[in-house]
């Protein structure tokens, strides 16, 4: 199949899981969110769904490697150093923002949400100029 | 074990769909940002289908009164951009184009059980912490300041 085929399938799957979630429990499938909610000081009361969710999140290549022999998991483009730095700014970025990719990109926009619509316009943005930089400039 | 059930199931598919549409190789990702290099559109294609299933979704699940096994859906959305919005997604935006992953495909690749990939995701849970914890002490501090 066509790798963009297979994107708007795999994004198709990641909406599939979205509104399951808010049909049977009412929570937002942003990623950020769920595992935040399980941090200290002071971790959310609902945590059984969100471990549940990162298990299954970990399980999908898993169980893909057993059955196609292929779990789809690429390596890192990066080295060690810049991979903790890029770690810390997406955990302070997306804990300050409350939301990321799924969070604001996929639920807040299906929900015409300004704040979500502001997030992602600004987080695009940013990541493109730094891309140029790292790539075009240094 | 209903929650359990939920959380895993939605879990599951949403990782399946990251790891078929090749949001778990940090390359494709970062081919995406790069307009000034060889664009790769495969990260537009994920958000476009996933954004349209969620947009038509949401609009028949939220008909209801109240979540199939739940007792309420989450507050409307809310139109207030702040600082604490804008800067935190500039940050965020940093961070995703050095690396190339966001908080969803980077635990997903946990499952490769590759030491850069739980680098990355333990820095990113303390990056979260220190938030936290700062939001936390500085919601302290006020209480004490009004009290």
């Amino acid at each position: 199949m066509h790798p963009y085929v297979l994107a708007f399938i795999g994004g198709g799957l990641i909406g599939v899981s979205a509104v399951l979630l808010m049909a049977f429990s009412g929570r937002i499938a942003g990623i950020s969110g769920i595992v935040a909610g399980l941090l200290p000081p002071k971790p959310a009361d609902d945590r059984t769904w969100r471990i549940a969710f990162i298990l299954g999140l970990v399980l999908a290549p898993t169980v893909l490697a057993v059955t196609t022999g292929d779990n789809r998991i690429a390596p890192p483009t990066v080295g060690p150093a810049l991979l903790v730095a890029a770690g810390l700014l997406v955990g302070v970025g997306t804990s300050l923002s409350n939301g990321c990719t799924s969070g604001h990109g996929i639920c807040g926009i299906s929900r015409l949400s300004p704040r979500s619509a502001a997030a992602v316009a600004t987080f695009v943005a940013t990541a493109m100029v730094t891309v140029f930089v790292v790539r075009h400039v240094l | 074990m209903r929650e359990l059930i939920a959380g895993l199931s939605t879990g599951f598919i949403f990782g399946l769909g990251l790891c078929l549409s090749h949001m778990t190789d940090p390359a494709v990702v970062q081919g995406f940002l790069d307009i000034a290099g060889a664009w790769d559109p495969t990260l537009a294609f994920v958000l476009a289908g996933g954004i349209a299933v969620t947009f038509i979704g949401y609009r028949f699940v939220l008909r209801r009164k109240q979540p199939i096994w739940g007792t309420k859906f989450p507050p409307p959305v809310s139109g207030m951009i702040d600082t604490s919005l804008l800067s935190g997604a500039a940050i965020f935006g940093i961070g995703w184009g050095l690396a190339g992953y966001c908080p969803g495909p980077a635990i997903v690749s946990l499952a490769s059980g590759r030491r850069a990939v739980i680098l990355f995701v333990v820095a990113m849970l303390a990056g979260m912490i220190a938030v936290r914890w700062m939001r936390m002490s500085r919601a302290a501090g006020l209480r004490q300041a009004t009290s």
